[in-house]
């Protein structure tokens, strides 16, 4: 890495605050960017990062404290001034419209409104001279929906460079990649950086901020609590920075497993949109186990968890349950087969946001357990859900409060409630702590641990590779709608999953398998 | 500028933004009756006098309220599962038809029974008209508001088919209508002598059944569950295709009811202009009423007395009696952002 | 055979066009707000205001072309309440519309009383005339089918290729498409998400309200209540079917158009005394109906149509 040089900071945040109703999610956090600096912004998920980052693009507006890019003062709460000064942000949720193409993604926004007419051969060409410069490969006439995750990516940081970004701001930016295609993004950034960019790199692996950072800023509760030079620092030190005195992940007793308790057997469904469905997969998730699923989003985990869910039906191949091949499938079968199911997504999936914690919590059991002849029984429901708010540690003022009012966290802890209060036999984790704080993921983690323990069998689908290892008995990889063999827990390394996830590895495996 | 979510709203809050509401329309009532010539205090209180002044201009605003009862109903079912039910009008239409055929001697049969069997069949008619529309909606994904919309020009054509063909009234000299009920099939008054029929009782009735079915049942729940987030209902087991065809039966056959009350009870035969558009006006009461179904009633009570004493005043004063479509237009849009903003505030980013 | 007759001579295609011009109009307009993200089903209303709106300016005095900007703006003033109610509001697009068009509608009537009372029958203007295209006018068949209309029927094929090149080849046609397909994309590009999706509501319901005033200024010469008639539900099935194109729509609303005017056409022959003329009156809705199931399927929606942004959104 280039040596820092030391002028005028490029980029200057002084003393911002931002608070969101009640809670503070930034607090006087100040530090300064140098020239071909490149700054990790390490945090657990709550600490504050990614709000950090949208005060100073503009997209949301401090209580306190002023930005400053060039020596220029940044007015606030406006994105295009950002724009304009060189500031680029790659969000980490993708901000691009799937039915336009790549060029047209990237020249949004980048001529006046009021131009008579789009350059697009103009444009073509300058995105080509970009990808080839930073070794961003896509193809400009591509439409975005037709794109895989890294390529998408590649489109993010484009958008930032068609526009002469001088500070590049990636939020989590290696969570949707392979190891290999970090790899990529990592020769990316340091050619940036040898062009004079800055960058303010947000992550919470820790590897990761070691490998491309000069220079590290510790966030924790919305507090900026410590400085380090790289180089004078290593990953035990950080963690500790990071998570603070708080819970530690749980200990993994080695696993028992016992009988396969759901088979898939060369199973097929449909793809979902641009998605891939499932191409001959061979499955088995056993008693006493946690079966994990490592693979780089969209490439085939939504279908699996559609089809485990009873949303989706198989178009071809053998699915048994407890060694009975399933015959009629729905959410409902699978409720009433034990399959305890965590959605992907809480908010748009897992639960009714206007509904209260009582009416969520019997979401999937009204009707066998807290109604008769079509009856409601309120106060049956009533007091299940003040017994699941006690046993799951569910903060919240009652029973009666609605749930979009809940963090997170406890939106989580209640669906776990939910779906393990009826002793599942078979548990779908689909990304169960997405989001959630550290305290958060050690609790879902923790009992997920303690199901597989009490003989469920534990499917737990991640883009989070440490994850997955950190708590898989065996795992899966999934790439293009295939999965890999299983892998027992300790016989591969990140880089060797990388292969397979980047869809390596299949080859002569497709009839094996 | 953004939208924060308020997470308990203040009684005050509730209580004065609605307030606002109504007191926007009525200011800009005031100023178009201004512009019309007419004094706006003279004006709005002629339409309370009109509406309320009188035992017999009670009467008119209870009669008047029953259909938008009926439909004010149909409508808060079927935009609380979110199917968007804007064919209230011809769902009318279909119930006035299925009693113009049965009650007109078709089916000889005492009161009590002809009665029972014209309502239900009535229902049915109404159920089927927008059960299409909703089968269009969840096998091919067609959009039910525009089906439904185009479904009340489609239906008023039939009707006017109908009564210049087949139900026309031999005895109507040319004028298309379809011939009187025989007594059996009329809906008797409440109380001898004062102009009010069962209908309105039966509306009442109507309005208790669909809150019950909302509080208390599975159905009320799934339909419910279904409107405020179909994915996660279908995630959770609900049977959302169902529920929604459920909904249309429901929502259908209540609007059918306005149809079956105003012909058996207030008309005694089919017109052409049986219903100056109640079915689009139930909507405007199912969201003043913020599609509670007790609410529906007090929504429709008010929604006729605006309509009834404004033609009272339109009489007395002259200003147009077009006064009160706009009132209630005003008082929707003005009310549905007013509840918004109770469960929001306006940051200025 | 009467139907190929029909379906030949240059004076049924001539009707068509002149039918379809205000549905091409209103179908533009809706397109616009579609396109942005925002359903507009106040459009009944607007066409009725718009064509109140033109025809009683012309009749106070103005020339028709001040006629036809009163209808546009009359239009753009109603799109900017359904989009301070739609957009930064975000509430829902379906009753924001359904109240729009009552508000418009019963507005417009209580205009019409108000300035016209006692008046029995409408006054009549001086409509647009047919203005014959020097030379194309000539050309046979095309020439009287197409070249021998009034200038708001020209301008309606003008507004297609109009809206056609800005959505297309304009940065703001593709900041309007990116608004409709992802708020989020445009926000992130430092574009104003509200100040777009407002101004195509606005500028869609203007020119509805100027296929509205086409009813008063240039198919008729006067206003009647029941003038609009269901045209603005037409034009939103229109859309579909045009699979929000402007080009294909276009397509359709003349397909649609001549339908019309051959169902009008029919009612005259022997087929019109042995069918009910109800039967054909109700063709132009069911064939909405069924050009929305047929393109139910293949249609690409704009994929953040009816979705509300609120910025900063957690």
């Amino acid at each position: 890495m280039s040596g820092v040089e030391s002028a005028q900071p490029v980029l200057r945040l002084q003393n911002i605050t931002k608070r969101f109703g009640s809670v503070t999610a930034n607090e006087a956090v100040t530090f300064d960017l140098a020239k071909g600096e490149v700054i990790a912004l390490l945090g657990e998920n709550g600490a504050g990062k990614t709000t950090l980052m949208n005060i100073l693009f503009g997209q949301y507006t401090a209580d306190e404290g002023t930005v400053t890019v060039f020596g220029n003062l940044l007015p606030p709460g406006n994105p295009r001034a950002a724009l304009d000064a060189g500031v680029g942000m790659v969000h980490q949720h993708f901000t691009l419209a799937e039915n336009l193409t790549v060029w047209e993604n990237i020249v949004l926004g980048a001529q006046p409104l009021h131009a008579p007419r789009l350059r697009a051969g103009a444009a073509k060409a300058k995105i080509r001279a970009l990808s080839e410069e930073f070794q961003l490969k896509v193809d400009p006439d591509a439409k975005i929906g037709a794109l895989t995750v890294g390529e998408r990516q590649r489109v993010e940081i484009l958008k930032a460079l068609y526009r002469d970004a001088r500070i590049l701001i990636l939020d989590e930016p290696t969570a949707v990649l392979t190891p290999q295609e970090t790899d990529a993004l990592f020769a990316t950034l340091r050619t940036a950086i040898n062009l004079g960019l800055s960058i303010v790199f947000i992550s919470h692996k820790l590897h990761e901020v070691m490998a491309i950072s000069n220079r590290v800023l510790v966030l924790r509760h919305g507090k900026l609590v410590a400085e380090r030079a790289t180089l004078d620092t290593d990953r035990a030190e950080l963690s500790a920075l990071m998570v603070g005195a708080e819970t530690s992940a749980p200990d993994l007793a080695p696993a028992t497993p016992g009988a396969a308790l759901l088979t898939l057997s060369d199973l097929s469904t449909p793809s979902i949109g641009t998605a891939p469905g499932l191409r001959h997969a061979n499955l088995a998730l056993r008693a006493g186990q946690i079966t994990g699923l490592a693979g780089v989003s969209g490439n085939g985990q939504a279908a699996l968890s559609d089809l485990i869910s009873g949303l989706v039906t198989p178009q071809s191949g053998q699915f048994e349950i407890a060694g009975n091949t399933v015959a009629t499938w729905s959410p409902r079968n699978a409720i009433g087969q034990g399959i305890a199911r965590i959605p992907e997504d809480r908010h748009k999936t897992g639960t009714i946001a206007d509904f209260d914690l009582t009416e969520n919590t019997i979401l999937e059991t009204y009707a066998t357990q807290f109604s008769k002849r079509g009856w409601m029984n309120w106060r049956k429901a009533k007091a299940h859900a003040e017994s699941l708010i006690e046993t799951y540690d569910v903060r919240c003022s009652g029973p009666d409060s609605r749930i979009r009012l809940l963090s997170g966290g406890n939106m989580q802890k209640l669906i776990l409630g939910r779906v393990l209060e009826n002793a599942p036999r078979i548990i779908l984790a689909n990304q169960p702590v997405r989001g959630l704080d550290i305290g958060a993921v050690n609790y879902v983690h923790g009992r997920l641990a303690a199901a597989r323990d009490a003989g469920a069998a534990v499917l737990l689908i991640s883009e989070d590779l440490d994850e997955i290892m950190r708590l898989s008995d065996v795992i899966h990889v999934i790439s293009d709608g295939r999965l890999s063999p299983e892998f027992a827990r300790g016989t591969m390394q990140p880089e060797q999953l990388g292969v397979w996830m980047a869809g390596d590895g299949f080859e002569g495996c497709d009839h094996a398998a | 500028m953004r939208l924060e979510p308020i997470a308990n709203p203040s009684l005050a809050r509730r209580l004065t933004l609605p307030a606002l509401a109504i007191a926007a329309t009525i200011l800009i009532a005031s100023l178009l009756a201004m512009i019309a010539g007419g004094n706006p205090m003279a004006v709005l209180g002629q339409i309370l006098v009109g509406a309320f002044g009188s035992k017999f201009a009670l009467l008119e605003t209870l009669n008047r309220a029953t259909p938008l009862i009926f439909t004010g109903l149909a409508i808060a079912v079927a935009f609380r599962a979110k199917l968007w039910n804007i064919g209230a009008e011809a769902q009318l239409y279909a119930g006035a038809v299925v009693v113009a055929v049965l009650g007109t001697g078709a089916l000889q049969l005492p009161a009590p029974a002809l009665l029972t069997i014209m309502a239900l069949a009535a229902m049915m008619a109404g159920a089927f008209l927008l059960l299409v529309p909703a089968l269009l909606k969840t096998r091919l994904g067609v959009d039910e508001v525009v089906t439904t919309l185009l479904f009340n020009f489609i239906f008023l054509l039939f009707v006017s088919y109908l009564l210049e063909g087949p139900l026309k009234d031999p005895m109507g000299m040319g004028w298309p209508k379809s011939a009187r009920l025989t007594p059996e099939a009329r809906l008797p008054r409440i109380v001898d002598g004062l102009r009010l029929h069962w209908g309105f009782a039966l509306a009442l009735i109507a309005a208790a059944i669909v809150w019950i079915i909302d509080a208390k049942t599975t159905l009320g729940f799934e339909m419910r569950a279904v409107g405020q987030n179909a994915e996660a209902a279908r995630f959770a087991g609900i049977p959302v295709t169902k529920v929604i065809l459920k909904t249309a039966l429901l929502s259908g056959g209540l609007a059918a009811l306005a149809g079956f009350s105003e012909v058996a009870g207030l008309k005694g035969s089919l017109t052409l202009d049986l219903s100056p558009g109640f079915g689009y006006t139930g909507i405007v009461v199912a969201m003043l009423a913020l599609l509670h179904p007790l609410g529906v009633v007090v929504a429709a009570l008010f929604v006729a007395a605006i309509f009834v004493g404004a033609d009272s005043m339109s009489r007395a004063i002259g200003v147009p009696s077009y006064l009160a479509d706009i009132m209630l237009a005003t008082a929707l849009l003005c009310m549905v952002l007013a509840i918004l903003l109770t469960k929001f505030r306006v940051r200025r980013d | 055979m009467e139907l190929f007759e029909i379906l030949t001579s240059a004076a049924f295609w001539a009707a068509a066009i002149r039918i379809a011009s205000p549905l091409i109009f209103a179908t533009m307009g809706e397109l616009i707000c579609e396109r942005a993200g925002v359903l507009n089903l106040g459009i009944e209303g607007i066409m009725v205001a718009g064509a109140f709106a033109g025809w009683i300016a012309v009749w106070a005095g103005l020339p028709l072309w001040g006629g036809v900007s009163v209808a546009f703006l009359v239009g753009v003033g109603l799109g900017g309440i359904h989009s301070i109610l739609s957009v930064p509001f975000g509430l829902s697009q379906h009753v924001v519309g359904i109240g729009l068009t009552l508000l418009a509608t019963s507005a417009t009537f209580y205009t019409y009383r108000v300035m016209l009372p006692e008046v029995s029958t409408p006054p009549k203007i001086d409509a647009f005339q047919p203005f014959h295209i020097p030379f194309l006018s000539e050309i046979p068949f095309f020439g009287p089918a197409l070249f021998q209309q009034t200038a708001l029927t020209y301008l309606a094929f003008i507004l297609v290729a109009v809206v056609s090149f800005t959505l297309y080849r304009t940065p703001l046609g593709l900041a309007v498409r990116a608004a409709g397909e992802s708020p989020a994309a445009v926000a992130a590009q430092g574009l104003s998400v509200t100040a777009i999706r407002m101004g195509a509501v606005m500028v869609g319901s203007g020119c509805m309200a100027v296929g509205g005033a086409f009813l008063t200024m240039s198919a008729f010469d006067s206003f009647f209540f029941d003038m609009v008639n269901g045209r603005g539900w037409i034009c939103i099935a229109l859309v579909v079917f045009g699979a929000w194109r402007p080009g294909k729509a276009l397509f359709g609303a003349i397909l649609f158009a001549a339908f019309d005017a051959l169902q009008i056409r029919l009612q005259q022959t022997g087929i019109g005394a042995v069918v009910p003329y109800q039967v054909f009156l109700m063709m132009p809705y069911i064939l909405s109906i069924i050009a929305l199931i047929v393109m139910s399927r293949r249609a690409e929606v704009p994929a953040a149509l009816m979705v509300p942004f609120n910025k900063g959104e957690r």
